[in-house]
């Protein structure tokens, strides 16, 4: 059974890296159905191999360790392509592989017709591989090889309608923006490897006691600026909201269910060292915290369909952060979940949104539309709904957890800012639903003509997420910190409920959660359905405010202003450095030698001709007349170089002699 | 060995080759050329198999007696520092003279024969053991290369062409000062295996070093002796830029690794702050500059300095990771690097520019080329499952044992790496294609594609499976490791830390004082 599991282990991977290569490499030689069944059709097959997978772990409790071969060996330094299959791997690989084969056959409505159909779904797949191996890896580098591998893929989909320029310039700001993160994650695990001398997650687990707490601190801080980057936390979020440039699917996949919570993946892999230093788990707990609260007011501005969802992805991301910086690691892989599969529900029903309206995303220009895309309409609302954090729907339990935690355990602050932030998010959620469904109609005639409801391939996936955003939350963690979720994970996070609240104090609290989603529900109804002119009040006596939020606080105009531009500055003034300087030093000494040369020249005439009484002139004029094209000088150069040759070992010996 | 003086081969051939290539006629010229290429890289090749990787002696050594009366021999081998170089070399051959099939447009003759020397030195350059056959070989490179620039080049090639001469031939001159030197101190010979093992005084090795490191810190191009690079590199045919960048700075590198570390590891240590400290520099300063580039092949220039910062870096680590990496990131190097400089040129073929304002948008009339570039693009900035990975890895996990603080600021020009590749692509590649230039750009032919599929094949080859490439390196570098920290002294497994930067100022200064009285003692025990 053993081995089996073992082989379903190995092969997750390798369908979706077939597909890529069979696509990549033929794809264009044959038709579009093709390469769509290669594409989810391997996905589906891992997710198959998941689900055996994860049976028998759930079963057995047993973690799987499978060695695939030797990647790098040099002195100490040995990696393996290995994977570790733990509960907390299973998690992830089920949303994954799961969201991810949904997603794989929405996007076969959503793409047909476009022009780099296959080229997609390759990049896709090859998204699905790096994916799994981030999340499968048994080491560090493994975790980094899958980590740059999504960030690749997110750039090759952001930048996918590569002639536009808006396109090109967000993807090129992700990956570059990433690589920030990077670096520091790049540091963390050279400490981790000189402290360990070995980068696999057991033995360094294992090992963990003997740091010391400032090495705790530094790596999980370093740790920390890599999953700020890639979860597009405070302050490098900025590459987000952009990547919405992709097309819809995409930002569904990565830069909402699956990527973009590898940071909290990294975190609560590494919890044993996070643990260690109260520091970095505060830092955590307030780049979340404060993350949450920043993106969520930002959100209550947008008018873009898909920003909206982009900055309510980063907020959400922010209570993970959160959750983890508390030590709710559970908490937040529960939130991880269902906010997979509400966010990708969210994200897929506003693509069929924009199919119907020929590709609008402004929400100024929508209206009405509930009766023209019915199933459209109540599965956005389904997915509100969850995010905003009303009952039984599957956000609630895993938003009011985190919540609940921060409160027992005496973060008052922390609570105090995300319970803002759920009023916010419910707000601005709601008022998206009512600008884009009810009221009247604001779009323009061609586009109203147009309106149809998307295909069954892309409403079926819906209907899945919308049933799983439903039930997602009772299935996996209800009762309260006693779900199954919590059992599962229960031997990689460790804790439990060592910190018991009383069941008064939980009920409290959830009544408090559901008040705070029912206001931020009310005053977008009152804004948006009763009084549509109160907003617009509003908007002009805090113009200045409004403006704020609508430019995002200008934090893109800061960078502009703080990096991007004196970098390129300082690149045009080290080009000036490089050519007049140092250059100028090069030809300085070019021309000393052409002096010297020229000497010799004047003493060969003068003295060594005039001396001897040859007649050399001619050969002279001719090394003259050379000169203009340079290469009469040889001889000169031969002559110094022999001259100098000897002059220099002569000294050498006698310095060596001395 | 197997008696078969494959290097031996491995040098003539191509010689012999150039000479056939003058007596061909007009039609078979390429195809003359390129059979020899291809003969050569077929030769090559079983060296990788039979190569014994348990070991870090040298193999398939030949010898031959040359100037007895100096003790000068013909001497050729092989190890696991040089295999991976001389196969770089041999599969890159084949690929210049195809690229060069249609853009030469005059004297095609003399070109290939130079193409053809210029492989003979170069492979006689990695693989002599003779210090002075390795200096004809050394010197024999430039000759072909100055024409390779100064005829075929760009209209400001022969400026270039001299400065790159004379920048080159400067550094040389000190080498073979440094060479004679040795001659005399080392007891008469010129074998430079047995010029390894000896022991030299302080203030010798303090000198020495410093005469190699005029030859090798111009060769590789270290900063500040970089700016013959550029020049160089614009004004050269596209095949010269990929022998320039891909084998030429290696010789640099190599010399460092094969002579300066060996023969004089009581200075490379003192040096290696001021190494250390250079190579960063050139890896922030190249991406910076890389940066303000709005030339495709000086941005590429300045790309390389950077990179082969990486390699110097490595170098002076004296950790496994740190030469590996660093002999792996040369290989790397030749292979990624090459293949920009190959997209450049085809680029170059059709617009007859290089600017990066009159190359835009080409990933709609040229999904191959752009699917090629980019390729190339993510291998140069590191990305894992690429060459570039492993090497860079390795030698800035190498280069952490020795320095944070280095680390750091190395790890800054990753960050740079991806800004400017991928600003280069994103002009290049994405947007929209000005309409004037639409007609010239036809995708990439076939004859194309087969000088860039197989780079692009070693690409992913070496990122996925570096392990091969490792192991039979890992003897031959064990043993560079050994001479500058002979085992004895070595304290468990602990590397050697050096304490960065301030104190590194005294460590040079610092062998001014004893080192003239301890080496009045070894000298006169040095003579004969």
């Amino acid at each position: 059974m053993s081995d089996l599991t073992d082989l379903l282990i190995k092969l997750i991977p390798v369908f979706p890296l077939l597909a890529v290569l069979v696509n990549g490499l033929l794809g264009s030689r044959y038709s579009h159905d093709l390469a769509h069944r290669l594409a989810w059709g391997s996905v589906g097959l891992s997710f198959l191999c998941t689900v055996g997978v994860f049976t028998d772990v759930m079963r057995t409790g047993v973690s799987h360790e499978v060695i695939v071969y030797q990647w790098i060996f040099g002195g100490d330094l040995a990696i393996n392509l290995a994977y570790l299959v733990d509960p907390l791997t299973c998690a992830w690989l089920l949303v994954v592989t799961g969201v991810g084969f949904l997603i794989h056959v929405y996007s076969v409505g959503y793409m047909h017709g476009e022009a780099g159909f296959t080229r997609f779904f390759t990049y896709m797949n090859l998204f699905m591989v790096s994916m799994l191996l981030l999340v499968m890896g048994n080491n560090y580098v493994v975790l980094f090889i899958g980590w740059e591998g999504v960030g690749l893929c997110s750039y090759l989909l952001i930048g996918y309608y590569y002639d536009k320029v808006s396109a090109a310039k967000a993807a090129s700001k992700a990956f570059v923006v990433n690589r920030i993160g990077d670096a520091g994650f790049l540091v963390a695990i050279f400490l981790v490897f000189i402290n360990f001398k070995t980068l696999d997650y057991t033995k360094v687990f294992a090992q963990v006691g003997q740091l010391s707490p400032d090495m705790a601190t530094a790596i999980a801080l370093c740790l920390l600026v890599g999953a700020i980057g890639k979860s597009a936390q405070l302050p490098l979020h900025t590459w987000l909201p952009d990547a919405m440039e992709g097309p819809t699917p995409v930002s569904a996949l990565i830069h909402a269910a699956t990527m973009v919570t590898a940071g909290v993946y990294m975190i609560v892999r590494n919890h044993a060292i996070f643990d260690l230093s109260p520091f970095a788990m505060s830092m955590v707990a307030f780049v979340g915290g404060g993350t949450a609260l920043f993106a969520a007011t930002i959100g209550l501005v947008q008018t873009d369909i898909k920003r909206v969802l982009a900055y309510s992805t980063v907020s959400q991301l922010g209570y993970m952060f959160l959750g983890c910086g508390i030590g709710a690691y559970t908490a937040s892989v529960f939130h991880v979940m269902t906010h997979a599969f509400f966010k990708a529900l969210l994200f897929l029903s506003a693509g069929s949104v924009i199919h119907a309206l020929s590709g609008e995303q402004d929400i100024r220009k929508m209206g009405g539309l509930s009766n023209r895309i019915p199933w459209t309409h109540r599965l956005f609302l389904i997915g509100t709904i969850a995010i905003a954090g009303l009952p039984p729907l599957a956000g609630f339990w895993s938003k009011d957890e985190i919540m609940a935690h921060a409160f027992t355990h005496h973060h008052y602050l922390l609570y105090g800012m995300a319970a803002v932030g759920a009023l916010m998010t419910s707000f601005y959620m709601f008022r998206l639903t009512y600008l884009t469904f009810y009221g009247a109609s604001r779009m323009d005639a061609h586009t109203a003509e147009h309106v149809h409801e998307s295909p069954m391939v892309m409403v079926v996936p819906l209907l899945v997420l919308a049933f799983l955003s439903i039930v997602g939350g009772l299935i996996l963690g209800f009762p309260p910190e006693h779900g199954w979720l919590h059992g599962f994970l229960g031997p990689v996070v460790g804790g439990g409920a060592e910190h018991e609240a009383g069941t008064g104090m939980v009920i409290l609290l959830m009544c408090i959660a559901i008040v705070i989603a029912l206001l931020g529900w009310g005053l977008a109804h009152f804004l948006y359905a009763v009084s549509p002119m109160t907003a617009e009040g509003w908007a002009e006596r805090f113009s200045g405010a409004y403006r704020v939020l609508l430019n995002k606080y200008y934090v893109d105009e800061l960078y502009d202003l703080l990096f991007v531009e004196p970098l390129k500055r300082l690149g045009a003034m080290l080009d000036w450095f490089d050519r007049t300087i140092i250059d100028g030093i090069v030809r300085g000494v070019g021309r000393l030698t052409d002096w010297g040369a020229s000497g010799s020249t004047w003493m060969e005439k003068h003295i060594v001709y005039a001396g001897l009484n040859v007649i050399g002139y001619g050969n002279h004029l001719a090394a003259r007349e050379g000169r203009k094209i340079q290469s009469g000088m040889v001889h000169h150069y031969a002559a110094i170089i022999v001259a100098g040759l000897f002059l220099l070992v002569l000294i050498v010996q006698l310095f060596a002699q001395m | 060995m197997t008696g078969f003086p494959w290097l031996t081969v491995l040098v003539v051939l191509p010689l012999a080759g150039a000479i056939a290539v003058f007596a061909a006629n007009e039609r078979s010229i390429k195809v003359t050329a390129l059979a020899v290429a291809v003969a050569n890289l077929l030769i090559s090749l079983p060296l990788w198999w039979l190569f014994d990787a348990s070991s870090g002696e040298m193999q398939f050594v030949e010898s031959a007696r040359w100037i007895p009366s100096l003790s000068i021999n013909y001497r050729l081998g092989l190890d696991g520092i040089s295999l991976p170089l001389v196969l770089m070399t041999t599969v890159l051959m084949p690929l210049c003279i195809l690229i060069s099939w249609h853009s030469i447009e005059i004297r095609m003759r003399s070109f290939m024969a130079m193409l053809l020397i210029m492989e003979s030195a170069m492979i006689g350059v990695f693989t002599a053991l003779d210090f002075v056959l390795f200096y004809v070989f050394w010197e024999a490179m430039l000759i072909p290369m100055y024409l390779l620039i100064g005829i075929w080049g760009g209209p400001n090639r022969l400026y270039a062409a001299i400065k790159f001469l004379l920048y080159t031939l400067a550094g040389s001159v000190l080498l073979l000062v440094a060479i004679l030197v040795l001659y005399f101190q080392g007891g008469q010979t010129f074998d430079i295996l047995q010029l390894s093992q000896g022991t030299y005084s302080h203030s010798l090795q303090f000198w020495l070093f410093l005469a190699f490191f005029a030859a090798f810190a111009v060769k590789v191009p270290m900063f500040p002796f970089h700016t013959w690079l550029p020049d160089a590199h614009v004004e050269a045919p596209t095949a010269g830029s990929v022998i320039l960048a891909s084998v030429l700075l290696k010789m640099g590198t190599y010399g460092f690794l094969r002579f300066s570390l060996p023969m004089l590891p009581d200075a490379s240590q003192a040096f290696t702050p001021v190494m250390v400290v250079l190579s960063i520099v050139a890896i922030i300063y190249g991406a910076y500059m890389a940066l303000a580039q709005s030339d495709l092949k000086k941005l590429i220039a300045y790309s390389s300095v950077s990179h082969m910062g990486f390699v110097t870096l490595g170098l002076f680590m004296f950790n496994i990771q740190g030469i590996e990496g660093a002999v792996m990131q040369m290989v790397n190097h030749g292979i990624t690097t090459g293949g920009l400089f190959l997209c450049v040129g085809m680029i170059y073929e059709r617009t007859h520019s290089r600017q990066i304002a009159d190359n835009t948008g080409l990933t709609k009339p040229m999904p191959r080329y752009a699917t090629f570039l980019v390729i190339f693009s993510l291998s140069s900035l590191g990305l894992p499952g690429t060459n570039s990975f492993v090497g860079e890895f390795m030698i800035l996990a190498g280069a952490f044992l020795w320095s944070k603080i280095a680390t750091a600021f190395a790890l800054l020009g990753i960050i740079l790496a991806a800004a400017y590749l991928l600003w280069m692509v994103q002009r290049v590649a994405f947007g929209v294609p000005d309409p004037h230039i639409l007609p010239k750009l036809r995708d990439v032919n076939l004859r194309e594609m087969i000088t860039v599929v197989p780079l692009v094949v070693l690409i992913f080859v070496i990122g996925i499976f570096p392990n091969p490439i490792l192991t039979r390196m890992h003897p031959s570098v064990e043993k560079v490791i050994a001479r500058v920290f002979p085992p004895a002294a070595e304290h468990a497994s602990v590397i050697p830390r050096m304490t960065p930067f301030t104190p590194s100022v005294e460590r040079i200064t610092a062998p001014t004082g004893p080192m003239f009285s301890q080496e009045t003692k070894t000298a006169s025990e040095g003579r004969p």
